[in-house]
């Protein structure tokens, strides 16, 4: 039997401790947490860092350190500081160690990176080896030298080559979410359609279950299927919940793309042990001809100033819309005259909270609102334009009538000054696979004692 | 006709990935299920989110009860257009939508 413990769908999330306490008395053959996604979006790639506070972090980390010790068994995290990047595991480096220092102990560290130098992507464009996935924007190497980071998801062929080091702790960079469940069981001799299947439905922790926010799961695979237990007491998995699952964040949701193969669960079969648990079985694995790994990378796309402003007039209310789109006319004509700035340079949009902000021309309904926030958003090639835009914004967002003939109105700004500087945004800009001859030749793994 | 969410137990969406959006349609019994998945038209939810339906991929899936719709994003996940960095709004405009 292999026993995987999951203690939260990710690291800064928490979990329920007397859960985890069950789950660590029970002796996991390797305690394994997600420690991020894509899914907050381009900045966190860009820049490198994590979206968790550090206390957060270092506070919940040192729980699965000690956890993982009382276990005796491995402990183990996939895109570490929530995107991946090297500064990214770095800095959860950095922590552990800081942990270590602080509870007067040693341990050795396995440390996956899995940045990409721009180079390789480069060449792998020029042999044909970079293939977009749908939908893909198109790259040229422009594009792919303009990343401030790209990294390639690992798979279980790098976590099991950190597994095999011996490491108390091993820190992964960008990895699937599956890949740190399913390493071991695979590398222990389970079918390995079980082990990617337990693993998506388990990298969520309790997500699967009733209470998903007690977070602590245990996965056993024995006898050709493998069985799902939320630790809580109030947690329990039906066959619903958990098949139900494949459902969450996965646009196919049976038939799910790793390193080296598809996951396939048409055929998967679920079975409630008792009221708490459940098992799974007949789920395939199709082994893909090429081995490839996804790349996901991110670049500045400009830099954003903000300014927002609240209409409480009923008849500004009413009339949100033309008044916005003429504060954009005027202002991208003054930002034109009064700057060195072209029209391709930068972009000004206002969006009306309280009317169709979140949807924009896909809103459906329209209401009559007590009150709109004016959300100007400036966006351009440079900081200091975005910035000097913003500027010129401002007194049109405090002060612009709809019509000439009556008094200069004036609306509410929550705060002064009234725009805020953003910095840079970035945006995703590959949705592609590479194709490589072994795993680990876009991976490097390091074994240190801290 | 009623809206979609008087029928359905719940609707969500969410992100699968910076270039997907999924929306999952919970019926919650065998019977709402029959309704929405004859009463949901395809084209109908891919005119609401000015998609193409030939990229719409639908999943009516008997077992759970769900109606599944993944379609590319209508904005890259944090683009400057993008409006919804976690792709949560869509559920609601899906569950206002009147079935037959």
């Amino acid at each position: 039997m292999v026993r995987v413990l999951v203690p939260s769908g990710a690291l800064g999330l928490g979990w329920d401790q007397e859960a985890l306490e069950r789950g660590i008395r029970n002796k996991p053959d390797l305690i394994a947490i997600d420690g991020g996604s894509t899914d907050s979006g381009p900045s966190y790639l860009g820049r490198g860092v994590s979206k968790y506070a550090r206390s957060s972090t270092k506070l919940e980390w040192a729980g699965l350190i000690d956890a993982a010790q009382r276990a005796g068994c491995p402990l183990v995290i996939g895109t570490a500081g929530t995107c991946g990047a090297d500064s990214a595991v770095d800095w959860l480096v950095d922590i552990t160690r800081e942990i270590l220092r602080e509870n007067g102990q040693t341990a050795k560290l396995a440390v996956l990176k899995s940045n990409q130098p721009t180079e390789r992507v480069l060449a792998a464009l020029g042999s044909g080896d970079l293939r977009p996935l749908t939908p893909a924007p198109d790259v040229d190497d422009e594009r792919i030298e303009s990343c401030t980071n790209i990294v390639a998801l690992a798979g279980i062929e790098q976590i099991t080559q950190a597994l095999e080091t011996g490491a108390d702790i091993i820190i992964a960079g960008r990895t699937t979410d599956t890949a740190i469940i399913a390493a071991l069981p695979i590398s222990q001799g389970i079918d390995p359609g079980l082990a990617w299947h337990a693993a998506k439905i388990g990298e969520c922790g309790a997500l699967c279950a009733t209470n998903p926010q007690s977070g602590v799961l245990q996965i056993d695979w024995e006898d050709g299927a493998f069985t799902l237990t939320p630790l809580a007491d109030d947690a329990n998995a039906t066959p619903h919940t958990v098949s139900a699952h494949m459902l969450y964040e996965n646009s196919d949701p049976f038939l799910l793309h790793e390193p080296g193969g598809t996951l396939d669960v048409r055929n998967s079969k679920y079975t409630a042990v008792d009221d708490k648990r459940v098992n799974v079985s007949g789920s395939v694995w199709q082994t893909a001809n090429e081995y490839t790994v996804k790349l996901e990378g991110a670049r500045v796309a400009g830099y954003q100033t903000v300014v927002l402003a609240l209409l409480r007039d009923p008849r500004y209310v009413e009339n949100a819309q033309d008044w916005a789109d003429d504060i954009v006319a005027r202002c991208t004509a003054k930002a034109l005259a009064r700057t060195s700035a072209q029209k391709d340079d930068f972009s000004i949009e206002i969006r009306l909270i309280g009317k169709n902000a979140v949807l924009g021309a896909l809103e459906a309904k329209s209401a009559n609102p007590t009150e709109i926030g004016a959300l100007g958003m400036v966006t351009a090639r440079t900081a200091e334009l975005a910035g000097e835009i913003g500027k010129l914004l401002n007194p049109y967002l405090l002060h612009h009538p709809l019509t000439q003939e009556e008094e200069q109105p004036t609306f509410a700004f929550p705060f002064s000054p009234a725009e805020i500087d953003r910095g840079p945004i970035y945006e995703f800009c590959l949705n592609h696979v590479m194709v490589l001859d072994d795993p680990m030749d876009a991976f490097s793994l390091e074994v240190v004692d801290a | 006709m009623p809206e979609l969410r008087a029928v359905a137990q719940k609707v969500r969406s969410k992100n699968a990935g910076p270039f997907w959006l999924t929306i999952d349609i919970f019926c919650g019994s065998s019977d709402a299920f029959e309704r929405v998945r004859t009463g949901l038209a395809t084209d109908a939810v891919a005119a609401a989110l000015d998609t193409p339906t030939q990229t719409l991929k639908r999943f009516d899936i008997e077992d759970l009860n769900v109606v599944k719709i993944s379609i590319p994003r209508p904005a890259v996940q944090g683009t400057v257009q993008d409006r919804d960095m976690h792709g949560a709004a869509v559920a609601a405009l899906i569950a206002e939508m009147e079935i037959e």
